[in-house]
Parts: structure tokens; sequence; C-alpha cells
């Protein structure tokens, strides 16, 4: 029998019917819609040249913190633009909105992770200019995002030495798939038990090519490495 | 729980599937997932049961293929087992490999009886 129209087959259908015992072999990614999606947003950034970053960490590493001082300190030399990622809640917007930069807000409720279809419709919302550096500030979540490309050029996953050193071990697919890691409240480091060197070992043992820059966004301690480090990359997005 | 999301990707392959064979239910499905994916199995278990009712799915046999971790030294070319992303080269003690097989995340097949 026919399982969409239920007939006993012998007349003509605009369905094609399938064979009893019929094993479809389907061999798709699971991940496919996201990654396609993924690369259409590369695809906009790449031709607008706009370098897009994702920032990705636990909670409280202080991502937000990193970026109100980065939006603060580097005002005027560049046009900059955030998506904020968070289960609920405009806060962390309402603080980047503070600073003068373009922001959307996109709220996942349920949801773990951004992924590709929700930053596709973000962007099409804020149409970020020639030229721009896009933050995307992730869902403070070390394990769901690693999976989701949003269409990235890089990948900045951010740890504070209130953490423990061995925050790359537990969480590898995290680290295994950044580009940067930035070690935040490096002020702190007199008052906690954090190895630092050690956590440098751990984040080098899971990826061997990752960039570790060392910094206090509070202080301002080594945020000039990280703005050289923008810099950098923003003159090589505009120059390919 | 991004195993949901995976498990709500699994659907949308199945719908299409449907959709392109005519049929309105699955009876078995074929998954290959690798140790290395980063799907933790416990939770998409979980996810799994909840998402799959009142689709094409929902009374589909699953089966699961999980090949296992493995690389290649980028140093020695020594091929070796992973269970961890940052397990080393055993000869050569180089963090620098090549992952091979484990990171796999795919719908192999759809069948009906």
């Amino acid at each position: 029998m026919c399982v969409s129209c239920g007939c006993g087959g012998g007349h003509s259908h605009d369905h094609e019917h399938i064979d009893a015992n019929k094993i479809i072999d389907v061999e798709k990614d699971i991940l496919q819609q996201n990654n396609l999606l993924a690369e259409r947003n590369r695809g906009y950034f790449d031709a607008k040249d706009i370098l897009c970053l994702n920032l990705v960490s636990s909670p409280g590493s202080g991502k937000t913190s990193l970026l109100e001082k980065t939006l603060t300190d580097l005002k005027g030399s560049a046009p900059f633009a955030v998506i904020e990622g968070d289960q609920q809640t405009s806060n962390d917007a309402d603080r980047i909105h503070a600073t003068g930069t373009k922001v959307t807000q996109i709220n996942t409720g349920k949801g773990c992770h951004l992924d590709a279809h929700m930053v596709y419709h973000a962007v099409q919302g804020m149409k970020p200019e020639q030229d721009a550096v896009l933050f995307i500030e992730n869902v403070g979540n070390l394990v769901c995002p690693a999976m989701f490309d949003l269409g990235e050029k890089y990948r900045v996953v951010v740890m504070s030495v209130t953490e423990g050193d061995d925050k790359p071990l537990k969480y590898p697919d995290m680290f295994y798939t950044s580009h940067l890691c930035i070690i935040n409240k490096t002020d702190l480091l007199p008052y906690v038990p954090f190895d630092i060197e050690k956590a440098k070992e751990n984040a080098r043992m899971v990826n061997p090519g990752i960039e570790i820059l060392e910094v206090s966004s509070l202080t301002g301690e080594g945020m000039e490495q990280w703005y050289n480090w923008l810099k950098v990359k923003q003159q090589q997005a505009v120059a390919v | 729980m991004h195993e949901l999301s995976i498990a709500m990707g699994i659907i949308d392959i199945a719908n299409q599937e449907a959709a392109k064979a005519g049929v309105g239910h699955f009876d078995g499905i074929e998954l290959v997932i690798g140790e290395l994916s980063g799907i933790e199995m416990a939770s998409f278990d979980f996810a799994w049961q909840q998402a799959i009712k009142g689709t094409v799915l929902e009374n589909a046999a699953l089966e699961i293929i999980r090949p296992p971790g493995n690389a290649k030294c980028l140093e020695c070319g020594h091929p070796f087992a992973v269970s961890q992303i940052y397990d080393l080269c055993p000869v050569c003690q180089s963090h620098f490999k090549e992952i091979i097989s484990g990171k796999e995340l795919r719908v192999k097949s759809l069948s009906l009886d």
C-alpha cells in the first residue's frame, strides 16, 4: 500500500512510489543547513570587507566588559558593530549601546547557542557598514556554541583567571576550533591560584596553533596587544 | 543541550527525504556520530525521544554508528587512536595532528520496511 495516499497501487500519481524495504542513502551532514547559512554570512562579510569575530566563553569571563573597553578605547578608529547573544534580557546590548556602538540583541530563549540562521537575520536587520568590525558575543557556554559556525572569520575564546587553568582540557572542542585565546582578568592573578603558564600549555595542547593574549579589561593591561591583533586582522580583511 | 538542535536538524533532513520520496513516515534511520563529534549520547537520546514525537521519525528504529577517533601525526606521520582531542602522538609526543575520523555527524540512511 502506498503510505502517502493509502492506495493499493495500480494507478498513476503525482508522487513517486517508494519500493517496500527500500533504503534511501542520504549521506547528509546534520549541520549542513547551518554550515550553508554560515558560508552565506561569510560571503557577505567578505564582499563588504567586514571582519567578523565570534566571541565565546563560559558565563562571567568578561566578554561584555572586554567589548565595552575595546569599543570605548577604539571609538572612531573603525565602524564597529555588535551582535549580542543571550538566552534572555537585553542587558548586554544596553551596555554596548551605551558606548555608542550599533548593536543588535538576539535572545535565544531556550537555546544554548547562536546559529548561522539567527546571525543571518540579525545581519539583515543591522546592515553593518563596509569595512566594519563585527563582534558576535555568543551565549556564555563553552560546550554548545563550539559546533555552530556562524560565518565568522575568527573565533575568539575568552577565559578568565578566576576559572580553572584546566578549562581548555575540560572543554577541548571550543579551544580546538578557536583561533585566539584571550586570558582576561589578569589583575586578579595575585589573589587566585591560577597558573597562567599551565593554562597556556593546556590551550596549546588542545590546539597548537592557537594565539594567546593576556589582558585585564578592568585595568587596561595587555589591551594594546589585543588592539594590535584587531588592527592587523582588519587590515588583512580589507586588503583581500 | 545542543543535542536538541542536532535532533531537529536530523528531523529536517528526514522531512526533506520524505517529501522527495512521497512517504509519510520512516521505519528506520542510520546515523553516523563520531566519538570526537562533541555529541553527548545520553543528552542526545533524551533530546531524540522528545524531538521525534509527531514526526516522520516517530516510530523509526534508530541505529547509530560510532566511528572511533583516529589521527595522523603531522610531525612523524604515525597513525594513532585518539580518545581526547588533545591526545599526543605516542611515538614523537607531538601535539600537531590531523584528525582522520571521529568527527562525523551525518544521516547515513533512511528506510522503510
